[in-house]
């Protein structure tokens, strides 16, 4: 057990695992009774299992001002920062993990500027603020080249590194290749995801951002995730038909990309923006404060992109639209040029926390409970 | 100024019922009371973040139900409860009450879950006690936060840090309260009180009455607010003490807890699989005697019993895996004589008392989930199951204490919880629920899971009674 933080988050488990109280909260507590001490590769998996409900602090008769100081949400969260640095890759850029928020925030105004700069550059001043309309409109702003290849060889490299970053997960965490071929466990966990199963807290919600239990943020989230989902299928569909329909953008407002991108953007809005108003009145005494900068930066990042999405289209008939585009295709390019080194890893270590924990449940108990009273 | 005082309430008006204590059973009667039109003031001794008291540390109860539900796997009726009850009190219990009792937690899971309460399914760990036992999702904090949660909205009037220290009784008839808030001291007037403020098993001084210095070494498990203030107050005012101040449920836990409310994870369930020697290096008591549930609650006595109220607990490595893990790592040694060295006993003695606890197992088939017949020959005291030699390097040794989790002596009530006065006339407005009043019921031994049952059914009855009380007094003038 090297860092503190390693040490923070065994000495809770094992408290816990005394206890077993909050057995029913979540999936952290059935993983951590099939042992009995922990390997930092269990805890490493339990940080990546817990979900941040938080019902486990407000449950606690150890919470401080007890003088055992249980704080699992913080301490999971803690360690859960430290292995996003551990296992993504390429690991050169670990760095970026500290003041993530920053560097994030960097990336993505580096990005906006960079695409303003290289059009005014490359397209002068007339197509910049200049009005366009019909077919072709945008790429009269940027070129379609210009849009398709950097953003086709971001997609690989980071698709490349999200699945490093998983690799690395399941090996350093005692996973054998062969298990993620478990087609059973992929279900389970596909299920989990959607419904976000581990937001629930046993049925009321969670408990964020305050004491009470509730659904909110699990809603906003579903929000999020279907919005990011619903514009990526946007996004496909709508190169679909310009690669191989030969349709070209701007499509009018009742097709395919302008309706689901639309549901999506607002989608996204709405739940990123009551994310971050959630954020700001959450209660702290259960965060883990070092992922702050990280988990707004996202957000942020989210909320902005789609709306100035929202912005294009609206004002996509206007001489606004360039400007808007330009800082639009900015964010998207910050948010996914940051998307291996920040909070969007919690989708994919998650879910391979998710299967593995479908794996070993399904696998049935390696220890038999004793019972309490 | 703390958030939760910004409703302060108003001290010079006369509330129509006070309730002292803020665990199980002052929430059960104080919502109770307010929802049958009461307005209620409640006086907790803790700060909102120990607020609770030993309830804050439970897990379960168990309610008489004729079938099961989602969170029950059987029906759970009268009489095998009562006989339940019977055999762990060995008949030290009022018949009536208890009977009473019993029938009036029929199906009291629903009532819980209407406020606030919320149980979860039979799991892992809680399945050997699945059809008898509700558990409380999150356990007991959890259900004390859902039960303030619903008494702040229901208007119940919440005070922390108000510690009652009296009670002014006039011809037989509670008028006011005398608390201490955050070292100032205020006066509550009611026209009703009920009495929820538990045990007194965190007042040492009082423990030491009865057990004399040993209890100085003993280790509270739970709250250190529950002083037995109220009782004590009472039983000089006059109420009929019931129930043995010279019991305690006691149970051995490590030694290493803290003085207070250490709560359930300082248990040890090491004893029945190794020995147990006290700081002499001699074993004292047959390890192997029956199932560790039916002999967990009496080792605390028997730890209590030894010198220096200390006592340690050694396996091999052949065990250390066949019971839940506890809090505090084990001691870790190569050789038995390390572990002296470690432990600080005298090694030769330690090596002694091994090896002929040693030579005294026979061969057998090791069966922890039975009465096995691995028993000891020709030693005292005799382990009569489980015995294997510890052979097995590395040895583990968990230091034991006693560990006291709530006391019997208690006030007399009725049906209607109202308090008995010397002679048998009850005292008309002065209502007790919950540990303060267990004694008439569990007058020895304890069953899982009936301690919140008893303040639950016993707490709503005291805020139902309180209410009627005070509705006719109000009649009547
Ligand atoms: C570790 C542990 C685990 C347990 N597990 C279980 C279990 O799973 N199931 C079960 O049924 N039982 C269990 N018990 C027993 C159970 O805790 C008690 O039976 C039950 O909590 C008693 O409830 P109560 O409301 O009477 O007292 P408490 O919950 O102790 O409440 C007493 C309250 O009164 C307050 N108070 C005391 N004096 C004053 C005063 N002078 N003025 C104002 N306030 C005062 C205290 O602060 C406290 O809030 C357990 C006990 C312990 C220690
Ligand atoms: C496997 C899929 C996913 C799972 C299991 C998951 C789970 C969670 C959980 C449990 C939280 C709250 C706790 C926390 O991390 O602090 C959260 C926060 C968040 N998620 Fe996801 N998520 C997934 C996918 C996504 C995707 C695809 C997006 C958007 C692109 C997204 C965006 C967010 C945002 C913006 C937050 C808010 C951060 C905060 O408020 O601190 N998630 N996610
Ligand atoms: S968080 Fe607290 S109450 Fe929950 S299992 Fe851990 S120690 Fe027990
Ligand atoms: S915060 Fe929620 S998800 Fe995380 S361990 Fe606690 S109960 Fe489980």
């Amino acid at each position: 057990m090297s860092s503190s933080v390693l040490k923070e988050a065994d000495r809770v488990m094992t408290i816990c695992n005394a206890c077993r109280y909050c057995e029913g909260f979540c999936a952290v507590f059935p993983a951590m009774e099939l042992r009995r001490t922990f390997t930092a590769a269990d805890l490493k998996y339990f940080a990546n299992l817990c979900h941040n409900c938080r019902g486990c602090y407000y449950a606690c008769q150890y919470a401080p001002p007890h003088e055992f100081d249980l704080n699992v949400p913080k301490a999971l969260g803690e360690l859960r920062l430290e292995t996003y640095a551990m296992f993504s890759w390429p690991s050169a850029l670990k760095g970026m993990f500290r003041n993530n928020g920053w560097v994030v925030g960097l990336v993505a105004a580096l990005s906006v500027a960079a695409v303003m700069l290289l059009t005014l550059l490359f397209k002068g001043h007339a197509a910049f603020f200049g009005a366009h309309t019909g077919a072709g409109a945008f790429y009269r702003v940027v070129p379609y080249a210009a849009i398709l290849l950097p953003f086709t060889a971001l997609g690989v490299f980071i698709l490349v590194s999200l699945w490093k970053g998983v690799a690395n997960l399941w090996r350093e965490t005692g996973g054998q290749p062969l298990e993620l071929r478990d087609l059973k466990a992929h279900r389970q966990a596909v299920w989990d995801v959607l419904r976000l199963r581990y937001l629930e807290g046993g049925g009321d919600g969670c408990n964020y951002p305050d004491e009470r239990f509730s659904m909110v943020r699990r809603y906003f989230h579903h929000a999020v995730f279907y919005g990011f989902m619903l514009c990526l299928a946007s996004t496909t569909i709508a190169f679909f038909y310009d690669h191989f329909l030969g349709w070209i953008a701007p499509y009018p407002f009742w097709s395919w990309p302008v309706v689901l991108g639309t549901a999506g953007g607002l989608a996204l809005i709405a739940g990123s923006g009551g994310m971050l108003y959630l954020k700001k009145h959450m209660d702290r005494a259960p965060a883990s404060v070092e992922s702050f900068g990280m988990d707004i930066a996202f957000t942020a990042l989210l909320f902005l992109t789609s709306l100035t999405g929202m912005a294009v289209l609206l004002f996509r008939e206007t001489a606004a639209m360039g400007t808007l585009l330009t800082i639009h295709l900015g964010f998207v390019l910050g948010l996914f040029v940051s998307m291996p080194y920040g909070k969007f890893l919690h989708a994919v270590y998650r879910y391979a926390a998710l299967v593995r924990h479908a794996l070993e449940q399904g696998k049935g108990n390696r220890e038999a409970s004793k019972g309490n009273g | 100024m703390k958030p939760e005082d910004r409703s302060a309430p108003n001290l010079s008006r006369v509330y129509d019922v006070l309730v002292v204590g803020g665990g199980n059973a002052a929430l059960c009667a104080a919502m109770t009371a307010r929802e049958a039109g009461a307005s209620v003031l409640l006086l907790e001794s803790s700060p909102r973040e120990f607020r609770g008291g030993n309830s804050r540390h439970t897990r379960n109860l168990r309610y008489f139900h004729d079938s099961g539900n989602w969170h029950l796997t059987g029906p759970y009726l009268e009489d095998e409860f009562w006989n339940d009850l019977l055999l762990v009190t060995k008949g030290q219990t009022n018949e009536d009450l208890a009977r009473f009792a019993i029938r009036e937690s029929k199906n009291i899971g629903m009532w819980m879950e209407q406020h606030g309460c919320r149980f979860q399914p039979a799991m892992r760990g809680t399945l050997h006690l699945a059809r008898t036992n509700a558990f409380f999702l999150g356990g007991g904090k959890a259900l004390m936060n859902a039960y303030y949660a619903t008494a702040e909205r229901l208007g119940v009037e919440i005070l922390y840090e108000a510690t009652a220290e009296d009670l002014e009784i006039r011809e037989g008839l509670f008028t006011s309260a005398a608390f201490d808030h955050r070292g100032v001291r205020r006066t509550a007037r009611a026209r009703a009180v009920v009495l929820a403020s538990g045990g007194y098993q965190a007042n040492l001084e009082w423990l030491k009455q009865s057990w004399g210095p040993p209890a100085e070494n003993f280790i509270i498990r739970g709250t250190p607010y529950d002083k037995g203030r109220m009782l004590r107050v009472m039983l000089d005012q006059g109420a009929q003490p019931v129930g043995d101040p010279r019991q305690g449920h006691a149970v051995a836990i490590d030694a290493r807890a803290p003085k207070f409310d250490g709560g359930i994870v300082t248990r040890l369930d090491c004893v029945p699989f190794g020995i147990v020697v006290n700081r002499d290096a001699r074993r004292f008591y047959d390890e192997g005697e029956e199932f560790w549930p039916k002999r967990y609650a009496i080792w605390g006595r028997l730890v209590a019993q030894q010198p220096d109220q200390i006592a340690t607990c050694l396996i091999d490595s052949k065990s250390i895996d066949l019971f839940m893990p506890s809090v505090f790592p084990p001691i870790e040694a190569g050789s038995i004589r390390d572990m002296a060295a470690r432990l600080k006993l005298d090694p030769a003695a330690l090596d002694d008392t091994v090896q002929a606890f040693n030579a005294a197992t026979r061969p057998g088939s090791f069966d922890p989930a039975a009465l096995d017949g691995c028993a000891t020959e020709g030693i005292e005291p005799a382990k009569s199951h489980w015995a294997r030699p510890l052979d097995t390097p590395p040895f583990y040794a968990y230091p034991l204490r006693p560990g006291i989790t709530f006391t019997y002596l208690s006030l007399t009530v009725n049906r209607r919880t109202q308090v008995i006065m010397q002679g048998g006339t009850p005292a008309e407005n002065i209502f007790a629920a919950g540990e303060i009043m267990s004694g008439n019921i569990l007058g020895q031994g304890y069953m899982a899971g009936f301690g919140m049952t008893i303040g639950t059914v016993f707490g709503r009855i005291a805020g139902k009674e309180s209410v009627r009380y005070v509705v006719e007094r109000l009649k009547r003038s």
